[in-house]
């Protein structure tokens, strides 16, 4: 076993810190070190994406980076959308177009999802396809996904509009 | 007629948004993989190499002396306690940990137990396996060949078949046959694949020494069926066995049986004294799990010169792997593949089913589907287009003059089978209709001239859902019933649990609608839980689209049971007769003086307040449903694809669902359903497939080539529905989870081989890969 080492992340806001062996998995390291298991596993080839969390804005696939290698960076995973006790619209899209059945990639779904309106915050369809084509869903053949996805990116507009208003 | 609930009580009918879905979005899931218990260590699995081989000697000193490693078990070990094997969901039996030989690839060997998952792998690369490899059968039609190797040596039987089946009148079938002037033949091949859901299978297992109590954290669609059979084969007393089914990432029949790694945490917690988790690895799951599906298929169609059926003859090879694993209703070693007649009026039919054993994993288990309804489903749409194009007829208006009509309803189909009602005619003409199917061919007649490939495919489908009745259909004995219990609180609101166990599906959501529709309770008044085999009553789980068929039917009876007592109750409070009550959704009221009522909520607290002399307190109810029959859902859908000449690739241009299942609690959640499905019967007809080479080595085995489809390659899906109640339930649903998946590869594949009919291509097995379909286009000369 080789000397651990210590990793400290800001994630959803908080300052964290935790001694992991080198080889530990930026995905264990969320979910057994920091107790966040809203973060999934879903393959172990990197395909499935439900592992997806986004580290200093940009979605990346948590099984698939070594802890030590978040060294310092901000992390954001899915317990992190909810601001204020308010929703992020993402997760109110997600619920309102019905874009989840077991819920187990959703998740990533969201994190993918949230990072993809950061680059792009009016995508269209073809976009949203191709900004979730790095997650797998086995229940709900992706249609409300897409739904949900657009539904935020007017909720979220909307904001932006409002907030010029005012 | 379901009469009709205010959106606030959110009965049968509303696309209610789901309960369920607050925890998922917020990461607030508790999956199995999410219980952490104090003191808790971790399982590994070593698997064999080798897909069979003798197994020499197994040496677990250098594993052992890693620090961290707390046990190692092997078969040896398990057979002293005489668990080295387990029995199969199918009156067969299955190695736990490998006794002597292994069978196929994946294989368990041993299970490492440590203090945490990075050392229990470590220690499992450091266990040393010595095997002796033994000839590899891997094709199931020289499993029964003079030279074939016999895999089950444990056996009597000294051969690799496993059971012949058959149903039907043979002779009156093959007298059709001499003298039809019209006979079509397809050989089709549902090939293996697997339900592949996003979480892996997997337990949490803790057994407390000082209560000697087990509790099992399990990914499991049928926990308490699991508990029993802990029971039965552990030898646990099953008081003192919980089986806990917490939020379950998808199932599909894949965590319906009971898989080696469970076992081997049960006893290594037992020995420790301390919790013990094992979660499979994604390639585990594809390797080693239950598979689906692997029927070798020939159908034969006999009829008129004008097109109208008359007989049908299957004859099919299946392939169960190392160990026959199917998870299905013990009389029917086929599943009921025999509904194979389809929506068609067949005089007369005859199926045979033979299964053997080959060196892969085992199974089948019915994948989205009723036990290998899936499989019979697409043979007969398949057959039927290769019937209507030997006769050059429309495949629309062939079905049509085939059909079952909806006034010989309920009918008995000739393979044992009675449908409870249907109206094939009107989803078909819906969907035509929706498609724009005239314009469509007019489309591809101009195409055609122009040499573009472009192709219709139809499957006008009939699924058989929603098992028992018990007199028919049980899983090890354990008859096919299901159950529901409600209890309503002093304030009007209520807990329901049930024997059934969501994977997605939404129960949460439509059983809640289910008790509001009944008792007028709003649905968001009402609390659902399942997958807690202490709490709630005993049921056989959902797979086999039954939870709404049985376990929905079982909540309608409860709330009517508790009805009944609160017109008791009410009769009292508006001191009336009960005969001068009348229920209107919610509440009670006098004949004729409306005024005078009383609500359900105000009920339920004279239920525990003012109670009526000889009148028990409380209000609540428990129903064990026995379903008369089955249900049968059906639908017809189009598939429309263009095919790249340069490439062989197939584009879904469009697809339209109808689908017919009864009355709807959630069209918000069966709309969902069916995009699911179609996306997975998607994925059969083009991508998935587990294949094996000529040693056994397993070509499907991790998500890098066992393909699964992405939101770029899943199409744009349009749904309809028509409307057809199913006579005998409760309220006239019948079930919809498997019908898109049932139903669509036959479409798609239909489709691509309209496309190619014109060059004389009959059949193109599934996965229609690009290279496949490439290949027939060199070979008839399209391509150079």
């Amino acid at each position: 076993m080789a000397k651990k080492r210590t990793v400290q992340v800001k994630v959803n806001g908080r300052e964290r810190e935790a001694s992991v062996e080198p080889r530990t998995l930026l995905v264990h390291f969320i979910r057994d070190y920091l107790g966040l298991t809203g973060t999934h596993v879903g393959c172990d080839t990197s395909n499935c994406g439900a592992c997806t969390v986004v580290l200093d804005g940009k979605n990346v696939k948590s099984c698939t980076m070594f802890a030590v290698q978040a060294d310092g960076s901000e992390l954001l995973t899915v317990e992190g959308l909810i601001k204020d006790g308010q929703w992020h619209p993402l997760q109110e899209g997600f619920k309102q177009e019905h874009g989840l059945q077991c819920g187990f990639c959703t998740p990533g779904m969201l994190m993918s999802t949230y990072a993809l309106l950061q680059r792009n915050p009016k995508p269209t369809e073809e976009e949203i396809r191709w900004g979730i084509s790095g997650n797998l869903c086995r229940c709900t053949g992706y249609q409300n996904i897409v739904k949900a996805v657009q539904y935020a990116a007017g909720e979220m507009a909307n904001k932006m509009t409002e907030g010029v208003a005012k | 007629m379901i009469a009709k609930t205010s959106p606030e009580v959110g009965g049968m009918g509303h696309p209610i948004k789901r309960k369920e879905d607050s925890r998922f979005i917020q990461g607030k899931g508790n999956y199995v993989d999410d219980v952490r218990l104090p003191g808790m260590v971790y399982g590994h699995m070593v698997r064999s190499p080798y897909a069979h081989a003798r197994l020499k000697s197994i040496n677990t000193e250098k594993a052992k002396q890693l620090p961290g490693v707390l046990a190692i078990i092997t078969g040896e070990d398990l057979a002293k306690a005489n668990l080295a094997w387990m029995p199969t969901l199918f009156f067969d039996k299955q190695m736990v940990l490998a006794t002597g030989k292994v069978l196929f690839q994946a294989q368990e060997v041993a299970f490492v137990v440590a203090e945490d998952q990075y050392t229990a792998a470590d220690a499992a690369e450091l266990v040393e396996v010595e095997y002796e490899e033994l000839p590899v059968l891997v094709d199931p039609h020289k499993a029964t060949d003079p030279d074939a190797p016999i895999l089950r040596d444990d056996r009597e039987e000294k051969s690799n078949h496993i059971f012949h089946w058959e149903v039907g009148d043979r002779a009156a079938t093959d007298r059709d046959f001499q003298n039809a002037p019209v006979k079509a033949t397809v050989h089709a091949i549902s090939q293996r694949c697997h339900p592949a859901p996003l979480e892996t299978c997997g337990c949490v297992a803790d057994f407390n020494k000082a209560t000697e109590k087990l509790t099992v954290y399990l990914t499991s669609q049928a926990p308490h069926a699991h508990r029993t059979l802990f029971a039965l084969v552990g030898g646990i007393p099953e008081q003192n066995i919980r089986v806990l089914s917490p939020d379950i990432g998808g199932g599909f029949g894949n965590k319906v049986p009971i898989y080696p790694g469970y076992v081997c945490a049960v006893v290594a917690s037992l020995t420790l004294g301390v919790p013990v988790k094992w979660i499979e690895t994604r390639s585990e799951n594809l390797q080693s799990t239950g598979f689906a599906r692997d029927y070798h298929m020939t159908a034969e169609i006999a009829a008129d010169k004008n097109g109208k059926v008359k007989a049908l003859r299957v004859k099919t090879l299946a392939d169960h792997g190392a160990f026959n694993a199917a998870a299905q209703p013990t009389k029917f070693p086929a599943g009921l593949f025999s509904v194979c007649t389809g929506s068609y009026d067949f005089e007369n039919s005859f199926c045979e089913v033979d299964g053997v054993y080959t060196n892969k994993a085992p199974g089948g288990i019915a994948y989205r589907c009723s036990f290998r309804i899936t499989e019979a489903a697409y043979l007969i749409e398949r057959a039927i287009d290769v019937l209507a194009a030997e006769l050059k007829m429309d495949p629309a208006e062939f079905r049509r003059k085939n059909f079952i009509q909806p006034d010989k309803f309920p009918y008995k189909t000739p393979l044992g089978w009675t449908y409870d009602s249907g109206n094939y005619e009107g989803a078909l003409d819906k969907a035509l209709e929706m498609v724009g199917y005239r314009e469509l061919r007019k489309e591809q007649e101009e195409k055609r001239k122009k040499g573009e490939l472009m192709g219709i495919g139809i499957s006008s489908f009939t699924e058989a859902v929603g098992a028992g009745p018990a007199h028919t259909f049980d899983i090890a004995g354990i008859k096919m019933f299901d159950s529901a219990e409600i209890r309503v609180h002093p304030t009007g609101k209520a807990i329901c649990r049930m024997g059934t166990k969501s994977q997605g599906q939404g129960h949460e959501t439509t059983y809640a609608q289910i008790v509001a529709q009944e008792l007028g309770i709003p649905a968001s008044d009402v609390i659902i839980e399942e997958g807690d085999t202490d709490t709630a009553p005993y049921g056989l789980g959902t797979y086999a689209s039954r939870s709404t068929p049985t376990s929905g039917a079982a909540t309608a009876m409860a709330a009517r049971k508790i009805r009944d007592k609160a017109k008791e109750i009410a009769a009292h409070l508006l001191e009336c007769s009960e005969a001068d009550l009348e229920w209107e959704t919610g509440k009670f009221f006098v004949k004729g003086a409306p005024s005078k009522s009383k609500t359900i909520q105000e009920i339920a607290f004279a239920a525990y307040t003012n109670i009526p002399e000889g009148l028990e307190a409380g209000l609540e109810a428990v129903n064990y449903y026995d379903p008369p029959n089955l249900t049968f859902p059906f639908g017809a859908y189009i598939c429309v694809v263009d095919i790249d000449k340069g490439t062989g690739e197939v584009k879904v241009r469009r697809f339209v669902a109808v689908d017919d299942c009864g009355n709807v609690i959630n069209p918000m959640i069966v709309e969902g359903q069916i995009h699911g499905g179609l996306t997975e019967g998607l994925a059969i007809a083009f991508m998935q497939l587990i294949d094996y080479d000529e040693n056994g080595n397993v070509q499907g085995g991790t998500l890098m080539d066992y393909l699964i489809p992405t939101a770029v390659e899943t199409p744009h899906w349009e749904t309809g529905s028509t409307c057809t109640p199913s006579p005998h339930h409760p309220f006239g649903a019948k079930g919809v989870g498997e019908s898109p998946n049932v139903g669509s590869p036959a479409a798609f594949v239909n489709a691509v081989v309209d496309a190619l009919s014109h060059l004389g291509v009959k059949h193109i097995d599934m996965p229609i890969t690009p290279w496949k379909v490439w290949k027939v286009l060199k070979e008839k000369g399209v391509v150079s």
